[in-house]
């Protein structure tokens, strides 16, 4: 690990203006992602900005949603009552992801920033656009049967990471924002970016800004919802394909259908086409792989990742049944039935 | 030196943090790219936690931070100022848990008991995480368990009995 400052913030003005004022600052909060990354020099900062003890840490009601706290952490809003409650696919995505002790450790502003798990992006000897702009991409071609299939460019084929960004996608989450130039609002489709020729951002944050909060509309998507996760191991691993699905029927019609993949692209994937080919359909299989088809239409596979299209359309449809039948997959069942 | 809000403590400075370690009130001055496995482990000569694979993979390192467990390895010393560590050196003492007649935590006599352990790298790791998790209260059922101690790998491969163990503890707790 390098050398680097370290900067103890008390209020967010004072973290904004602690990032400001170093060459190469990074904010840290649970740290999971940034000092694994530190640890392969991925990562070098020449100052650590400590937000964790900004008043950041707590759960509101928000106009009629929740707003929830950019340094809560994952465990504490997976088990949150209201989180479950009201939004259950959120609770049920935070849980797929990691493992109970680092889910204690990361926070939900941590989460929406971490970096994607490419080897190539990690291994310093291999070259990477995202981690040193310009050099090449080492996955395409490569070892990439984890990588991109939908988004992706000829600069880089990473995936984001995230389980718990992709049910916010669905439930078209708020991001609040702090930074140099005062506050501001993204939609969490605006949030995360495609590669295109600069893979190395990848989020639309502006320099030296700050998460103040997910806020989650106020919207009741808790009887048939779905999160479902594909990975190589049953516990502990990242999605090779995974599906949010939220749906709202009305006597067996779909009147809002909202579903986003992770795992296939550099962003939580939504297509609002497919979408708005659920929207007054009844809930049935033909009706969802006519939906699943038309999200993998414009699907690339890379040298090794072929059978993710496939696996994608199938995950896109077994999720869209466990959500309109409201049997949402339980974490700890690993049948696939 | 001591931290003041805001002011950046430059790269190379030992910055004063105090630490309540297994019980023990301490005052310790720390580079800001210790690492709290570190240290716990070349510091304060406490290897009990294991530096397995030190990127928050294996859950060797797992220690118990005001009572919630975390992997240590991916924790900065300094970031922790203030807290309360608890180690598997330091399960033993925990207050109130009822100690066995050596002296042991429950869990640590359930271990014994199941043979929940073969070569005993992970089960610092393993014990820490299982008192973590028992403290948090979701896992109920074999599955559940077995889910929320996926962050603890053991190579040996002893998990059915360390969940035996978890299980017996916790059925304990609830005869209680």
């Amino acid at each position: 690990m390098n050398r680097f400052e370290y900067v103890r913030a008390g209020t967010v003005a004072e973290a904004v203006q602690a990032f400001a004022s170093g060459a190469e600052s990074r904010f840290i909060a649970g740290g999971t992602n940034l000092v694994d990354l530190m640890k392969y020099n991925v990562e070098r900062p020449d100052r650590l900005v400590d937000i964790t003890r900004l008043p950041l840490d707590s759960i509101e009601e928000h106009e009629g949603g929740l707003r929830i706290g950019a340094l809560v952490t994952n465990a504490t809003a997976a088990y949150d009552e209201r989180v479950q409650a009201r939004y259950p696919v959120l609770s049920s995505a935070i849980l797929a992801g990691a493992t109970g002790q680092l889910r204690n450790a990361a926070t939900m502003g941590g989460n929406l920033n971490q970096r994607t798990r490419c080897y190539y992006f990690y291994d310093e000897a291999t070259p990477c656009n995202k981690r040193q702009p310009g050099s090449g991409c080492a996955a395409i071609g490569g070892v990439n049967r984890i990588h991109a299939i939908l988004g992706a460019s000829e600069h880089c084929i990473a995936t984001h990471p995230s389980d718990m960004c992709v049910a916010l996608a669905a439930l078209q989450a708020t991001i609040r924002l702090a930074g140099p130039e005062g506050e501001r609002q993204l939609a969490i489709a605006d949030y995360h970016r495609l590669p295109g020729d600069a893979p190395q951002q990848d989020t639309n944050l502006k320099p030296g800004e700050i998460v103040l909060s997910v806020d989650l509309p106020a919207e009741d998507f808790s009887r048939h919802y779905t999160y479902l996760k594909l990975r190589d191991r049953l516990s502990y691993a990242f999605a090779l394909v995974s599906v949010a699905a939220i749906l709202e029927l009305d006597a067996d019609v779909i009147r809002t259908a909202r579903f986003a993949l992770g795992g296939v692209a550099h962003k939580p994937w939504r297509d609002a086409e497919a979408e708005a080919l659920l929207q007054g359909r009844a809930p049935t299989r033909e009706v969802f792989e006519e939906a699943a088809d038309h999200v993998v239409r414009h699907a690339q596979p890379q040298s090794q990742n072929a059978f993710k299209i496939e696996l994608a359309r199938r995950a896109i449809v077994r999720g869209l049944t466990q959500a309109a039948a409201g049997t949402p997959q339980p974490l700890s069942d690993k049948r696939i039935a | 030196m001591l931290i003041e809000s805001g002011s950046p403590v430059a790269a190379d400075t030992r910055i004063g943090i105090s630490l309540t370690i297994n019980g023990e009130a301490r005052q310790l001055q720390v580079a800001p790219w210790t690492t709290l496995l570190d240290l716990l482990r070349e510091e304060l000569d406490l290897t009990g936690s294991k530096k397995g694979c030190d990127h928050g993979q294996c859950g060797a390192c797992t220690v118990l931070v005001d009572g919630v467990r975390i992997n240590s390895c991916l924790a900065l010393a300094v970031m922790k100022d203030g807290a309360a560590i608890t180690t598997v050196e330091g399960l033993a003492g925990l207050a109130n848990r009822g100690a066995g007649s050596d002296g042991l935590h429950p869990i640590q006599e359930a271990f014994i008991e199941h043979d929940a352990f073969q070569c005993g790298y992970c089960t610092p790791g393993q014990l820490c995480s299982s008192i973590g998790m028992m403290n948090e209260g979701h896992a109920h059922t074999r599955d559940e368990i077995r889910e929320a101690m996926s962050g603890n790998i053991c190579r040996c491969g002893a998990y059915t009995n360390i969940v035996d163990a978890i299980e017996d503890v916790m059925q304990g707790e609830a005869a209680r």
